[in-house]
């Protein structure tokens, strides 16, 4: 049996003090086996880009216990992290540098672990992910958006980590490019054998890309299931249901119980 | 089709940069019924472009011509600023993509309505506040007494963008343009202001344009679909009929969409054709 990469037990996470509190994680548990592609999905709110956050370190004051590669992690974010686990976000506009060339922000991750090779690196890593040398020196501003997906995506895998933290990569993209993208991200994760943790709010992109998913509402796990039995009528839980038939279409008769939404 | 309250034959827009053109809509006709239109396409295929040049909310730097842009008896190209107000907000209005930007932050939002309502008819204030509370209770807002109070911060974004479209209702337009009005919410959310717009353009004969780059979703909300790509429209056709749709570009929108029903190991990527600017 293959052993587990991400490991999450009774993850707590709260924002204020006292009567403000803000409970924004209860109680979420999870793990995901070594070159599993698993997924995430909810409404905004519900706390899935949070538990990506807890991953990555960018929150320090969670509670509970989170191990990668069976080893705990710390609160405090260390570097052999950083090499293990990697993020893309949501906004390739917004999260690289508008001043910096592609090499550059390529190289910054390199100079502060102290790579060497990097030129043959940068190479490399563009070819992985369909760009070619000619891209290296060009601003994002001379980037459109997919190619600025790619930026990120390669910016992430430069320093080989073995799990993608990948936080809805592809709703800033128009449909014939989200195609390019999600294809891409299989071809690496075949290839390098990587894990993926990817936070979506579009179930077909979870069927596309996960093997299992986990449905979550108000900073609870509802249900986890196999991404294939989405389609079926094996989802148990209403709310799972409600957001499966809202993929698929608008219908005149779907109106949503309250109790479904504030469940 | 019921009486045609909209025709635009061969609008096109053009943007004068440094000196450069760049066409943005080019040789686009339709025509709008009582009916749900869709406009669909990528981003930059024009389709918001198209939206905003029949409300004269472009640019300066836009340049508009049409054969024809006719609302009704009226010619919208030819008719000066003055009468364009009589008819913008007031006979068609338009709902935008994100309530947090859209609304006033510092206004509380029955007071925004109001205003919108006020702009376009003489009526007196407590007047206008009643036809507000009531209008509220038309976009199913539980509670109108309490929303009319509230500053947008205060509501969440499905009820933001059902407040935008009380705002945009209550001058009782014949036309409504919505641009992506529902592509910054949830699904479940998404639902609710769709049923909202749904029964609004049903019980007052409305004409909707429904601009979008949601395929699945104009399938099943939209009669009619218009996909454009780079500025023209492409195809032209029955919402139902999407699944048999004849132009290469749609076909491949289609195909590029994961779904839950139908797994791929690969999705066909979209293969563009340099003649589809021109054919």
């Amino acid at each position: 049996m293959t052993p587990n990469m991400i490991e999450i037990e009774k993850l707590n996470l709260t924002f204020g003090h006292g009567p403000q509190a803000n409970h924004v994680l209860r109680d979420v548990s999870f793990a995901v086996k070594d070159g599993e592609s698993f997924g995430l999905v909810g409404e905004s709110g519900s706390g899935k880009t949070t538990v990506l956050r807890c991953l990555a370190g960018q929150y320090t004051h969670w509670s509970g216990e989170m191990r990668i590669d069976g080893k705990a992690l710390e609160h405090k974010l260390d570097r052999a992290r950083c090499r293990h686990v990697q993020m893309v976000f949501q906004d390739p506009y917004g999260s690289l540098h508008p001043r910096h060339t592609v090499e550059t922000a390529l190289t910054e991750p390199m100079a502060i672990h102290g790579i060497g090779e990097r030129q043959e690196r940068i190479g490399s890593i563009l070819a992985k992910v369909g760009l070619n040398d000619s891209y290296r020196f060009r601003y994002p501003h001379q980037l459109s958006g997919g190619q600025r997906q790619r930026v990120a995506i390669a910016r992430a895998l430069i320093l080989e980590p073995r799990i993608l933290l990948l936080d809805e990569p592809t709703s800033a993209l128009d449909v014939s490019v989200q195609a390019e993208i999600l294809n891409l991200l299989a071809d690496l994760r075949q290839r390098d054998g990587l894990t993926y943790l990817l936070v979506t709010h579009d179930l077909g992109v979870v069927a596309h890309l996960c093997d299992r998913v986990a449905v979550m509402q108000q900073g609870e796990i509802l249900e986890t299931l196999a991404t294939s039995d989405l389609a079926g009528s094996s989802p148990k839980n209403a709310y799972t249901r409600m957001l499966v038939d809202a993929s698929r279409e608008y219908s005149r008769k779907q109106e949503i119980p309250e109790t479904v939404l504030l469940a | 089709m019921s009486e045609i309250k909209l025709q635009v034959e061969d609008l096109r827009v053009q943007f004068l940069n440094d000196g450069r053109i760049t066409d943005a809509v080019r040789n686009v006709s339709f025509n709008l019924g009582q009916e749900k239109l869709a406009i669909v396409g990528e981003s930059g295929s024009g389709k918001s472009t198209v939206g905003r040049s029949l409300l004269r909310l472009h640019p300066a730097s836009a340049k508009v011509t049409a054969k024809q842009m006719r609302f009704g008896e009226i010619d919208l190209l030819g008719i000066p600023e003055k009468a364009m107000q009589q008819i913008r907000g007031q006979r068609i209005s338009m709902i935008m993509q994100d309530p947090k930007y859209s609304l006033n932050p510092v206004m509380r939002v029955g007071e925004q309505i109001a205003e919108a309502y006020l702009a376009h008819h003489k009526a007196s204030k407590a007047e206008a506040a009643e036809r507000v509370l009531d209008m509220l209770e038309k976009v199913r807002i539980r509670d109108p007494q309490r929303v009319y109070q509230l500053y947008p911060h205060e509501v969440s974004g499905g009820m933001g963008q059902r407040i935008m479209i009380a705002m945009m209702m209550i001058p009782e337009p014949e036309i409504i343009i919505a641009d992506e009005p529902t592509s910054a919410l949830d699904v479940s959310v998404r639902q609710q202001v769709l049923s909202v717009l749904d029964d609004l353009v049903g019980q007052r004969n409305l004409g909707l344009i429904f601009i979008s780059h949601d395929l699945n979703l104009v399938r099943t909300f939209c009669d009619r679909v218009l996909v454009m790509y780079a500025g023209r429209v492409v195809e032209s056709i029955a919402a139902a009929d999407l699944d048999h749709a004849q132009h290469p570009y749609t076909r491949g929108l289609l195909a590029a969409l994961p779904s839950i029903d139908h797994r791929r190991d690969r999705l066909p990527v979209l293969q563009r054709d340099p003649a589809w600017l021109t054919a």
